[in-house]
């Protein structure tokens, strides 16, 4: 089992890594990464930040509906790892799309709505983040950890909305996520199964 | 005018060899190789200028290569050329053919290039209507004959805060227009894209009104930049950068630049423009570059010229897109940001 957490692990880097290929494999513009490797750059790590937010909230409900219980021992990791491209993503926009034009960025999180979301996003993701290992959940206590990562009910569909608002028009892509963010998070209110375990207060256990 | 682009097909010059390249790439490149071959062979008969369009098309035996580019030749016109303009250097062909918004064919940057592969723009005509002496369905290319083929470089900003610098093919839109003489109570010349789903894959999908449709004042049409543009980089349009016929609007956002243009009608009110429609608040009728008026998606104080290095800072955007003393007389006494 040690083994498969390692494997894990490093699978959740391909993405990182695959970005390294792309910008050492010749393209359009230069490399793989296109003709605008700025926004190339942010875009995907963005949109990997929101596949491992998505992923991080499917583990529940694959256990719900389809008893995978061991995927759970994986879901911190994955919410790290989902903090962690996000940290990515806001460090592309802040260093190479902006190149540390404070003035411009803070001008941006005041008035660009969908970037104000997204910070929105970031701050409330910080907690979880810091909270994400055992000494944390014992100095807090179980009851209190849960309330405060269920956070991850607002954050997610707020990336979502994030991502639906910059893009221009109504595309398809964010609605596709959107969708599979909303069937995720109503497989939560399906009554908890009693083979699965009594669960005397009546409210969900976990994330 | 040389292109760095030959170096995009032309593979013994690049020193590439077959293995260096994706087969998708190596398939367009042969197409485009193809249809180069196709014109040295037709011989005489090409290079005289737009008329070679047509003509040049019809001789290729391969009809998968006639899509492919074709060259043309325009007089520099030295008012628009790189050094007028201050720009050190052009985009790359390859950027500027890969890089694209061209939503009729997909979303996405490169959709684009890789789903418009197989559009055949011509046979292709124009209908001509509204306020106007002259009305009709034209072949595009009879739009173009009558007038000098002009290539003229010209700053391209988009609206998502990037820039290009494109030399361009066409000829001025007020000339045109004043062949088509048009009615004293015609304020605005409206276009409209095709509208063909099956050819334009992207009109599947929702999100925007099809057609797509733009619009022009009067005067902003007469003015000498506004450019009806059949080619760039010295030969005809490539499909994903709006073949065969577009319009170029360098003092305005690209958006107003429409693409693959079917209709062209004189009216008397201003007409209503897709992005206009989409998003009211975000994009006006005029869409003039304007650094000054801040997008709620993007500030447009700043542009990243597509081409710089990865962590070179974005450029200030001008006012006008650098056009000003061509075009700030069309909007004296105009509230710019109310009118955006
Ligand atoms: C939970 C946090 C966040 C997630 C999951 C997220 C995810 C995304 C996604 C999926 C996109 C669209 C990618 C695409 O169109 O393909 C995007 C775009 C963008 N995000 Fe975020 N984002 C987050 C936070 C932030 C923050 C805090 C900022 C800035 C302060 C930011 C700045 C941007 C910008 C500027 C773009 C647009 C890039 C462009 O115009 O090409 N994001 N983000």
């Amino acid at each position: 089992m040690k083994h498969t957490k390692a494997v894990v692990f490093v699978a959740c880097l391909v993405p990182l890594a695959w970005l390294f290929w792309l910008a050492n494999t010749p393209g359009v513009g230069g490399s793989g990464l296109g003709a605008n490797p700025q926004e190339f750059l942010n875009r995907y790590l963005g949109q990997w930040a929101l596949k491992f937010l998505i992923m991080a909230i499917a583990i529940t409900p694959a256990r719900k509906l389809f008893g995978w219980s061991g995927l759970t021992r994986y879901r911190r990791m994955i919410g790290l790892y989902a903090f962690f491209y996000v940290v990515l993503h806001v460090t592309s926009y802040v260093v190479i799309d902006q190149t540390f034009n404070w003035p411009e960025i803070w001008q941006d999180i005041l008035k660009r709505n969908f970037i104000t979301v997204g910070m929105v996003c970031l701050l409330a993701l910080i907690p979880l983040a810091i909270t994400s290992n055992n000494a944390m959940i014992r100095r807090l206590g179980g009851r209190a950890w849960r309330n405060l990562h269920k956070l991850i009910y607002a954050i997610v569909p707020l990336a979502c909305l994030h991502f639906f608002m910059m893009r221009k028009g109504i595309q398809m892509e964010p609605l596709v996520y959107g969708a599979i963010i909303a069937a995720l998070l109503m497989v939560r209110l399906i009554p908890r199964r009693k083979q699965q375990g009594s669960n005397p207060s009546g409210r969900p256990r976990s994330l | 005018m040389f292109y760095k682009k030959q170096k995009s097909w032309d593979m013994s010059a690049s020193g590439l060899k077959a293995s260096d390249i994706t087969p998708k790439n190596l398939f367009d490149n042969r197409r485009q190789f193809i249809a180069r071959a196709g014109k040295s062979a037709a011989g005489l008969g090409l290079g005289l200028g737009l008329g070679s369009i047509a003509g040049g098309q019809a001789l290729f035996a391969n009809p998968g290569a006639a899509q492919a580019a074709i060259a043309l030749k325009g007089k520099p016109n030295m008012a628009h050329t790189l050094k007028s303009l201050g720009e050190p250097e052009l985009t790359s062909y390859d950027a500027a053919t890969n890089y694209n918004n061209f939503y009729e064919f997909g979303t996405g940057k490169s959709d684009p290039v890789e789903n418009a592969v197989d559009f055949e723009p011509t046979p292709w005509t124009v209908v001509v209507d509204g306020a106007v002496a002259n009305p009709g369905t034209y072949d595009y290319s009879d739009l173009i004959r009558p007038h000098q083929l002009e290539e003229r470089v010209y700053r391209f900003r988009c609206v998502e805060a990037w820039s290009m610098v494109v030399p361009w093919l066409g000829v001025s839109l007020g000339d045109v227009i004043a062949r088509l003489e048009p009615l004293s109570n015609a304020r605005y010349v409206a276009f409209q894209t095709l509208h063909d789903p099956e050819r334009m894959p992207g009109q599947n999908g929702f999100g925007l009104d099809w057609p797509y449709v733009e619009g022009l004042r009067m005067d902003e049409a007469m003015n000498p930049l506004s450019l009806l543009t059949t080619g760039m980089y010295g030969e005809t349009l490539p499909n994903q950068n709006g073949a065969p016929i577009r319009l170029v609007v360098p003092w305005k956002y690209g958006y107003k630049s429409i693409k693959s243009i079917v209709r062209i009608s004189f009216v008397e009110d201003q007409p209503p423009t897709t992005w206009n429609i989409t998003n009211p608040r975000e994009y006006g009728f005029y869409s003039n570059v304007n650094p000054l008026r801040s997008h709620p998606r993007w500030s447009q104080a700043r542009e990243r010229r597509v081409g710089d290095g990865l962590f070179t800072a974005k450029r200030k955007t001008l006012m006008f897109n650098g056009y000003e003393k061509d075009v700030a007389a069309l909007y004296t006494g105009m509230d710019l940001k109310k009118y955006h």
